[in-house]
């Protein structure tokens, strides 16, 4: 009801995958929020963005670093057991969690990476909630001889440590966040002062599809590629589009990455999983797109969890990555448009969906990405045996361990 | 006149400079926040901005992130806020105060409500960190139709196409960002702070305030010389950190430091 008073200005509410517009907006959402003196950069960096993005050297070297470096493309495939447990729609993995360091991030990591490059930029920064794009980031830092520093919550500099340790192995500084509530979106706003400050010699990574324009756009293309594989690979093997696709939702880049090339393909649903951590009649989740409501954080206008004064409320999930007030603003507008579906997973669930994961697949999925596989077998079980849901497996659960063993009550050291 | 045009006229009949102090409303109680506000007029500040308490100051240092911490543990509100303002407007009819915060409070309240709200409260202008003009027509268009003036920041980095759209758009003052970083650092050059605000002025005669970097005495008397006015923040808000238990050396501590900028600044003219 409030958001009506807003008078946001007006933008397309059309359905189409051109987006955003001029302005940076995907309808009403998103745009460029931020301090002054950041202005000159966003704008610098979306000019950079755009000559480069068409350029074919570019391209290449993108193509090369994702096939040589990264291991794409990564595979698509048939999870037989789950299907057959579930029973209902042939589940599909798309197999993020095989990629060079274990997630999706380094696909962002290495397009950003190399605009950072070309723009003469010595130092990049990133942010970072579950560590995976913490690593990502120190990762491509390392392999294109740039100086990296990561800014970390503490909470989630507690559970995840085997990540902090990889980043410093990586040759990144770790910095400790421990303003606000500690976690991801607070190290995100202290990344935001880092780049106030060293403006001129430093590339700021951001690891979803966040912050302020060009950033949803530009880190939505560089996860492009794990739609396009899917399409291209659902095709070949099976002769038709998937029917549905499921992926978890922190800020929102996984699943903008498998959703984007779909856009336009009506005839398959999108559907995001949003953490209810510890159940959304508890308040303690990170669910913005299924029960927030509009405002203005780090950059963009979005659905956000806040208060009625405005307040960014204090978010939940067992799954650091996911655990998050905001959400990207390409997604707020797919919600708006019901081109895309939000849902939500708890904790709980979550945890269940690791553990058969495991049992019936030999995989162990990152916590995130748990959430997708326990929405994803209630759908298929839905669902006809000759319909095809792709679940975005985003990362691997290597850095989860601890945490899990933790739940079990056995001691790793 | 405004509120904002009548301080400035009167200031430059006296021949001085503006001296703008910053305060987080309600840090870190509201009693003394409106106690602090009078304390430091009678100091001899010329202009208050009173923050908006915000979960994510993300233009802020240190000190003002653990003032808005502290306001927000008194669970202060932009309603909260503006009920300071009114209060303190029983007594000071004159002062300008211009709000300094994030646009997510305001917009949760609503542009038209918030608008009517702060107008009744006796509030002056804005000064919204992560709103700059390109996002900010829409409220900025609403508070300029009911008197109230929205105030734009300039940076280093800004370019001057963009400077010239913010000097027109500005209302009150236009607030210089001295130094790429946040609030509370340290490393001014007053060389390039004078060659811009110099820039500036020549396309605006709107006020030009310079704040960021500007601590005491010395550095407010230096910048007094190059712009129109000096705003001091972090240097207050570190007093209230360091006697947050004790309302009454707040005040004095407080007094003390604006009495001798005050001072600084009106001896470099
Ligand atoms: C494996 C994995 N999946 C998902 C996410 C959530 O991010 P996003 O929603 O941007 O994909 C993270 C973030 O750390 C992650 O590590």
């Amino acid at each position: 009801m409030k958001n009506e008073q807003y008078k946001i200005p007006p933008g397309s509410n059309e359905l189409s995958s051109a987006m955003p517009d001029e302005r940076g907006y995907f309808g009403q959402y998103g745009g460029k929020f931020v301090s002054e003196t950041l202005m000159a950069a966003i704008s610098e960096l979306e000019t950079e963005y755009r000559r480069l993005k068409n350029n074919p050297e570019f391209i290449a070297q993108i193509e090369r670093d994702l096939k040589d470096y990264v291991g794409r493309e990564s595979p698509l495939y048939y999870a037989e057991r789950l299907t057959k447990h579930v029973g209902g729609a042939k589940i599909l993995l798309k197999r993020e969690d095989l990629v060079h360091t274990g997630a999706h991030k380094i696909n962002n990591c290495i397009g950003q990476a190399l605009l950072a490059k070309h723009m003469g930029k010595p130092r990049v920064i990133a942010e970072t909630g579950a560590g995976q794009h913490g690593v990502a980031s120190a990762t491509v830092a390392a392999r294109f001889g740039l100086e990296c520093c990561v800014y970390m919550g503490t909470e989630d500099i507690a559970r995840q440590s085997l990540n902090v340790y990889r980043m410093k192995l990586l040759g990144a500084t770790v910095v400790p966040v421990d303003s606000g509530t500690k976690t991801l979106k607070d190290a995100l706003s202290e990344a935001m002062r880092d780049w106030v400050a060293n403006v001129d010699s430093t590339y700021y990574i951001i690891g979803t599809v966040a912050g302020p324009h060009p950033y949803p756009m530009l880190v939505r293309d560089f996860q492009a590629v794990i739609g396009n594989e899917t399409k291209r690979q659902c095709q070949a093997q099976y002769g038709q589009l998937p029917d549905a696709l499921v992926a978890c939702v922190g800020g929102g880049s996984n699943a903008m990455g498998i959703f984007y090339p779909f856009i336009d393909d009506t005839s398959v649903r999108l559907i995001g999983v949003e953490p209810a951590g510890h159940g959304m009649e508890t308040g303690k989740h990170a669910a913005p797109l299924s029960v927030g409501s509009v405002g203005v954080l780090q950059g963009n206008r979005t659905y956000l969890m806040q208060d009625e004064d405005g307040l960014i409320l204090d978010t939940h999930s067992v799954s650091a990555g996911l655990d998050y007030p905001g959400v990207g603003p390409e997604h707020s507008w797919l919600k708006d448009i019901k081109r895309a579906e939000y849902v939500t997973i708890d904790d709980e669930e979550a945890l269940g969906a690791f553990r058969q994961l495991n049992l019936l697949e030999g995989i162990l999925p990152a916590l995130e990405s748990a959430h997708a596989v326990a929405y994803a077998m209630k759908l298929a079980a839905q669902m006809k045996p000759d319909e095809i849901l792709v679940i975005n497996l985003s990362g691997r659960g290597d850095k989860d361990i601890p945490t899990m063993a933790g739940i079990d009550g056995i001691s790793l050291s | 006149m405004n509120r904002f045009e009548e301080r400035f006229s009167t200031l430059q009949v006296s021949g001085k400079k503006a001296l703008v102090v910053y305060i987080v409303a309600g840090d870190p109680a509201s009693e003394t926040t409106v106690r602090l506000m009078h304390e430091m007029v009678s100091q001899g500040a010329d202009i208050i901005e009173l923050g908006v308490p915000f979960t994510d100051p993300e233009a802020e240092g240190p000190v003002i992130q653990l003032g808005h911490e502290r306001a927000l543990r008194a669970r202060t509100t932009l309603t909260d806020t503006l009920a300071m303002a009114r209060a303190f407007r029983q007594q000071d009819k004159k002062t300008p105060i211009a709000l300094m915060g994030y646009i997510n409070p305001i917009e949760a309240m609503g542009y038209d409500v918030f608008v009517d709200k702060a107008l009744e409260s006796g509030i002056d202008g804005t000064i919204i960190v992560n709103l700059p003009p390109e996002e900010g027509e829409i409220l900025g268009s609403a508070m300029i139709e009911k008197g109230l003036s929205p105030i734009y920041l300039l940076s280093p980095t800004t370019l001057n196409e963009r400077a010239k759209l913010i000097c027109k758009q500005s209302r009150g003052f236009i607030y210089y960002v001295s130094l790429k970083g946040t609030t509370g650092a340290s490393n001014l050059n007053y060389t390039e702070v004078a060659e811009r605000v110099a820039k500036f002025k020549a396309m605006t005669d709107t006020p030009i305030l310079v704040g960021f970097g500007i601590k005491d005495a010395e550095s407010a008397g230096k910048i007094s010389k190059m712009a129109d006015g000096a705003v001091v923040g972090s240097a207050i808000v570190q007093l209230i950190e360091q006697n947050e238990s004790e309302p009454e050396v707040i005040l004095k501590e407080v007094g003390s430091l604006v009495a001798s900028i005050r001072e600084g600044m009106d001896s470099a003219q």
